[in-house]
């Protein structure tokens, strides 16, 4: 029995390891396709406008599978821990674009002038005035999307990496106790999400010191 | 290897059988998600803390787990329990389930935006409380959250996918064991991805929609 418990934690541990290199990945997608969408550049908005239509467009499951499948055949063999990696930070990266969108045009006009009449160059006034006020509005958003981020993590389950979905249907297949090891991981993934919301809570109660606006 | 597209028209029309089955299932799914929803709503906000409690845990504990164990789960322990559904049967439970708790949570926000006036008057006309919800409250709560409830019914339709965990033949499981016969993965994919970019797409445009009438009624 203690050998299944075991099997069942290290499915934890690659759950846990995915949605977090996942969530890097996408933080850094969703701020450069958020921004780049807001470019003046027209070819730079269009793509990034493309790439998020298209991933919030269709359905996780079916973009997992492509590039699963697909992208051998353009001669690309990419793993399936790779791919899982990859399909779930796109696909939240594109959802975040949205809110990185969002909060930065809720920057009041006149932060933007004020970094004009101080003479701040378009990248200063990104990182220094627009990115530090936007912060506090994007993180509860931001947090539902890791929390749907780890859920999502189970579809890699069908492309075979041992998740904690996976060893469950491992598990199941063995011991037949459907109930006892499917509850259990429910549970398993509910705990996950509770530590992520505990975790946003704090960063939240932190990015909105010192401001008056935003956050929490 | 370049798209085939002789090859793409030929499995065109299986992917569209599956297709009627994804549509299937997103509809039966949104049914039971749309009127649970509403249950789940009005039973977290009773004034008995022994419904509204146990509600909101498990709305909470259903909208933080994955959909596809949630799948598992009815799938493998109904039988258990002597309860024998087919696939698509369990997978639009599960659907409307684990669309339940979101829909609640959208419900309950309508239900909050109905003026306190309006329950205030409710009392006065001395109305009882399922008449009040009935007559009054609800129908005032349901038109301003349509565009919330239009988007998870769209959410929902790219989540039927999942239901080929369980061997429902919806437009995705079409497609793999298309790709499976041919050993060429590219056309049925692709084509699966595109419909379902476009339907996505002329969905968001209605709800859009929706949502502009309701603000010039509004």
């Amino acid at each position: 029995m203690n050998e299944l418990i075991l099997l069942l934690l290290r499915g934890l541990a690659v759950t846990v390891e995915l949605t977090v290199v996942a969530a890097a990945l996408a933080i850094i997608i969703a701020l450069s396709a958020g921004l780049a969408r807001m470019s003046r550049r027209r070819a730079m908005a269009w793509s990034a406008a493309v790439y998020i239509e298209v991933f919030r467009g269709t359905s996780a499951l079916v973009q997992l599978f492509w590039f699963y499948f697909v992208l051998p055949f353009f001669g690309i063999e990419v793993s399936a821990f790779t791919a899982g990696t990859l399909v779930l930070a796109l696909n939240t990266g594109a959802y975040g674009a949205e809110v990185v969108r969002g909060a930065v045009l809720a920057v009041p006009r006149g932060q933007l002038d004020a970094s004009a009449a101080l003479n701040l160059n378009r990248l200063q006034t990104l990182w220094r005035i627009v990115l530090p006020q936007a912060f506090p509005a994007m993180l509860p958003p931001a947090g539902n999307l890791a929390i749907e981020l780890m859920k999502n993590s189970a579809l890699v389950s069908l492309i075979t990496i041992t998740e904690l979905t996976f060893a469950a249907q491992l598990l199941r297949a063995e011991t037949l106790r459907s109930a006892e090891i499917f509850g259990l991981v429910l549970v398993l993934y509910f705990a996950v999400a509770l530590l992520i919301t505990a975790g946003v809570r704090l960063l939240e109660r932190r990015a909105s010191h010192g401001l008056e606006r935003g956050g929490a | 290897m370049i798209f085939d597209w002789p090859y793409a028209w030929e499995i065109l029309p299986r992917l569209a059988e599956g297709l009627v089955v994804t549509l299937q299932a997103t509809i039966l799914g949104m049914t039971v998600a749309l009127s649970l929803g509403l249950a789940l709503a009005l039973a977290r906000r009773s004034r008995y803390r022994l419904l509204a409690w146990p509600t909101g845990a498990l709305v909470e504990f259903i909208r933080s787990t994955p959909l596809l164990v949630q799948i598992y789960f009815l799938f493998y322990v109904l039988p258990d329990t002597g309860v024998r559904l087919s696939p698509l049967a369990t997978g639009v439970l599960a659907l409307g389930l684990h669309y339940a708790a979101y829909c609640s949570e959208v419900y309950r926000a309508g239900l909050e935006s109905v003026p306190k006036g309006q329950w205030d008057a409710a009392i006065a006309l001395n109305l009882g409380r399922w008449r009040m919800m009935k007559d009054v409250i609800v129908p005032q709560a349901i038109p301003p959250v349509v565009p919330a409830l239009g988007n998870y019914l769209i959410a929902m339709f790219k989540d039927t996918p999942l239901l080929s965990a369980i061997t429902v033949l919806e437009m995705l499981q079409v497609a793999k064991l298309a790709g499976a016969e041919s050993f060429r993965y590219i056309e049925p994919l692709t084509l699966v991805g595109v419909v379902f970019l476009l339907l996505s797409l002329v969905s968001a445009a209605g709800v859009r929609w929706v949502e502009g009438r309701l603000r010039l009624e509004g």
